[in-house]
């Protein structure tokens, strides 16, 4: 039996009190909402560093972030403290300190070459190698490099400056990392271990070897000559994803705790789901199982049938496999109505953040209900027969949303699917 | 919501560390042994000393073409994780570990040393390094490191391996990632958010690149191998060491209605972070205490995952027996097995169960641990993280 604070299981009401947003198109969430449903693409060239050679030279960077030095912890510590600021000041959560945990989807951050040529650099050794490295770390101490490249910095570095309560969790679940963060937060809440969770996602990890990896993967798109048209999801011609930096960070806290605090809710969470993939480490069951499975949980989860869900917030990464996928499988969940309900790619315009994915998509799903404005897909000009969606095609359009499902889908058969609305009921 | 806690009990463990595997060859190596019997390897990487991995036979727990795709690091895992279902009796039982979920503590994964040390080699005499970069690493990296690397594949190797698919996540963040690992599990069982879980993480310390990356902080021991204690006279410093380590956790109603036994119960995980100093670290330890089901003369046994490295280590001690007295009988497992980094706290839970089940405790490592009067029915463990996060969990008699 639900109340106002209340689910219907029982459980407190998940409300959104704050977001903040960095990608390629800007920083906070004004720059990004006006670039997102003007149809802007923030792909381009790269410029961090040279290209020559490579087969993918364009990606979603984020250029615009002071930061001591150009690495992938830097940057995605740098972009993570501006959204987090950016969420807990809308939130209303000033100089006191966040009553409760932060959940930080971390990126894969390791040394970088421009350290180990550093390394090298200032080593007594001569003799190329890990040996000659390691003979320059005992000749002196490193402390701001060996803090860089350890895996949970960045989430200690945002807990001490937001003051966030506890031992903060630096988490992975590849590409499906945002939402998890948010799943993370909901159960702890759920759980009632807190009244209020600080939810971050942040993703700078486009370097030269983060993109060739990707490339030797043949996963990404190399549509080189026209970087805004690149993304194409849901195209018959789509070729892959483009690699993408940025961040986002949620509030979440107890409708009732956000309601006695004066606060205004933007909207609430109703349900997550989830289903792991045993099928292989990049691509996933092909009768699309597990995914289903996730979707269905998280309608399950939020108390609600496929016919209540106003829009959907697809994870459409641009790949042939991955579209096709998450078509069949919201098919088999919606029945014939997908082909009538919205749905759309950000990552048309600003790629895949990849790590911070989900909590991007997640905000501008609030933004779309708020706004009451769904972005487009874009690049929508050769359509995939195969994928007969009302995908938003390349224009935005004004549309009542009052709920929103949103995908995630990572490497290593990780599936995560949240529900998010406009009120509870 | 209910308020009923679920207990949570311990019913499956899977071990990998220099002593070799399973908790049965752990328990009859470890109880009554000091730090002298600990498999060291102290020239491989000298100056710096390694608790190695034993022989294994990564075929008993995958196959080959499973074998292949993995670097050492995450067939540590996977084995271990092999084992622990094994050991559950629940490996194969496909209703079981498809509902099953799993939480994985992991760091990242393995460098192309020869790759990597080419083009170091070439740095020397180019200036156009970026370039290098490009020229070379398309040709010569295998397109499944990058799989190796991601954090997740742990996890992900697991869900295919031994088809453990309810839920996949995977904590990082070092020593603190094993501590989250095992305060998520423990509350989602405890809350009912899970019925049966498969919890744990995986070390591979004989890395060179993983030897750079802690030395630049400087916190290796050079050129001794003695005891935690006795290290912290010489200065302290910390031994990594390779291990493998996979609980299965379950609710003991889910357990009971399967006939399984438990080794013991968890029955309170704390966590914390701040500042490393000697006044606010050794009040987080006492707030820690505080969140434990302990009253004023409990005298738990204690486990400690102590990494070694000087001032922390001492605060840790100085925190147990400020609360415990001098006499506490605390053992620094690290002494034996290394600091496994994301696998240091799980395992230490492990070697508390089967200390528990096996009624017993285990002898002093060192000269310097105090002897257990009685068999403890409460195992306290703790651990500190060699620069960050703190975490302890009560581990106690099932019954």
């Amino acid at each position: 039996m639900s109340t106002q604070y209340t689910d219907h299981l029982g459980r407190p009401v998940i409300a959104v009190t704050g977001l903040g947003v960095v990608t390629s198109l800007g920083n906070g969430k004004k720059e990004n909402w006006e670039a997102l449903t003007a149809g802007k693409s923030g792909i381009k060239k790269i410029t961090r560093f040279p290209t020559d050679g490579l087969n993918t030279v364009i990606a979603g960077t984020v250029d615009f972030m002071e930061t001591e030095e150009v690495s992938a912890p830097a940057i995605s510590y740098a972009m993570a403290e501006s959204t987090a600021g950016e969420a807990l000041e809308e939130a209303g959560f000033g100089d006191a300190g966040f009553p409760g945990p932060l959940f930080f989807a971390a990126p894969p951050v390791e040394m970088e070459w421009q350290h180990r040529f550093a390394l090298m650099e200032e080593s007594p050794s001569k003799e190329p190698g890990y040996e000659q490295l390691l003979e320059a770390a005992r000749a002196k101490p490193h402390p701001q490099m060996h803090h860089l490249i350890q895996l949970g910095t960045i989430a200690y570095k945002l807990a001490e400056k937001y003051r966030t309560q506890g031992l903060p969790i630096s988490l992975s679940t590849a590409c499906a990392s945002g939402a998890t963060a948010l799943q993370q937060g909901i159960e702890a809440i759920r759980r009632g271990e807190t009244e209020a969770a600080l939810c971050v996602a942040s993703d700078g990890s486009v370097t030269a070897e983060g993109l060739i990896r990707f490339s030797l993967l043949s996963a990404l798109s190399t549509n080189n000559e026209t970087p805004s048209g690149a993304s194409r999801p849901f195209s018959k011609d789509r070729d892959g994803f483009i690699m993408s930096e940025g961040s986002a960070a949620l509030v979440l806290e107890t409708m009732e705790h956000a309601v006695a605090r004066g606060a205004k809710v933007i909207g609430v969470i109703r349900g997550v789901g989830e289903k792991a993939d045993s099928f292989h480490r990049t691509r996933s069951s092909p009768d699309g199982k597990p995914v289903i499975t996730t979707i269905s949980a998280a309608l399950e989860d939020a108390g609600m049938s496929p016919d209540e869900v106003g829009y959907i917030n697809a994870h459409g990464t641009s790949t042939p496999e991955n579209d096709r996928m998450e078509y069949n499988s919201l098919k088999a969940v919606f029945g014939e109505r997908i082909h009538e309900v919205p749905i759309s790619s950000n990552k048309s315009m600003i790629g895949h953040t990849l790590t911070a994915g989900g909590a991007v998509e997640a905000v501008f799903s609030f933004l779309t209900m708020k706004e009451s404005i769904i972005p487009p897909t874009i690049n929508y000009d050769n359509p995939d027969p195969d994928i007969p969606l009302d995908v938003v095609p390349n224009v935005k359009r004004e549309a009542e949303v009052k709920s929103v499902l949103s995908n995630s889908f990572g490497f290593g058969g990780q599936n995560a699917c949240l529900v998010f609305a406009r009120e509870m009921a | 919501m209910s308020d009923k806690k679920n207990d949570v009990w311990i019913t499956g463990i899977g071990l990998v560390s220099c002593f070799g595997e399973g908790p049965d060859t752990h328990w009859e190596k470890l109880h009554a042994s000091g730090a002298a019997s600990a498999p060291i390897d102290r020239e491989s990487y000298a100056p710096y000393a390694v608790h190695p991995l034993p022989e294994i036979d990564w075929t008993a727990q995958m196959s080959r073409k499973d074998m292949r795709q993995m670097e050492n690091w995450q067939r540590i895992g996977t084995y271990a994780a092999g084992l622990a279902l094994d050991d559950a009796g629940m490996k194969e039982d496909e209703e079981l570990v498809s509902t099953m979920d799993l939480v994985v503590c992991a760091g990242g994964g393995e460098r192309d040393l020869e790759v990597d040390t080419a083009i170091l080699a070439e740095a020397r005499t180019r200036n156009d390094r970026d370039l290098i970069l490009n020229e070379r690493l398309p040709q010569d990296l295998r397109p499944t490191l990058f799989l190796a690397q991601l954090s997740n594949l742990m996890a992900g190797n697991i869900s295919i391996v031994h088809k453990v698919t309810g839920s996949s996540r995977t904590y990082m963040g070092e020593e603190s990632a094993g501590v989250t690992a095992i305060r998520d599990a423990v509350a989602r069982i405890s809350h009912g958010q899970s019925s049966h879980l498969l919890v744990g993480g995986g070390y591979n310390a004989e890395r060179v690149d993983l030897f750079l990356n802690i030395e630049l902080g400087r916190y290796l021991a050079r050129d001794t191998a003695t005891p935690v204690q006795e290290r912290q006279e010489a200065g302290g410093g910390m031994i990594p060491g390779s291990a493998g380590v996979f609980l299965v956790l379950e609710s003991a109603e889910h357990a009971s209605a399967r006939g399984a036994k438990p080794y013991a119960k968890i029955s309170a995980v704390a966590s914390d972070l701040g500042a490393r100093n000697a006044e606010e670290t050794l009040a987080r330890f006492s707030r820690m205490l505080e969140k434990l089901p302990l009253d004023r003369d409990s005298r738990p046994a204690i486990l400690s995952g102590a990494s070694g490295y000087a001032d922390i280590t001492g605060w840790e001690f100085d925190a147990l027996r400020s609360r415990f007295g001098m006499e506490a009988a605390i053992r620094a497992y690290t002494s034996m097995v290394g600091n496994t980094i994301e696998a240091n706290f799980p395992f230490g839970i492990a070697l508390a169960a089967m200390a528990l089940k096996n009624g017993s405790f285990y002898e002093p490592f060192e000269a310097a641990e105090k002897p257990v009067k009685i068999p403890p029915s409460s195992i306290l463990v703790s651990t500190a993280g060699h620069y960050r996060g703190e975490g302890m969990a009560m581990v106690e008699a099932a019954s």
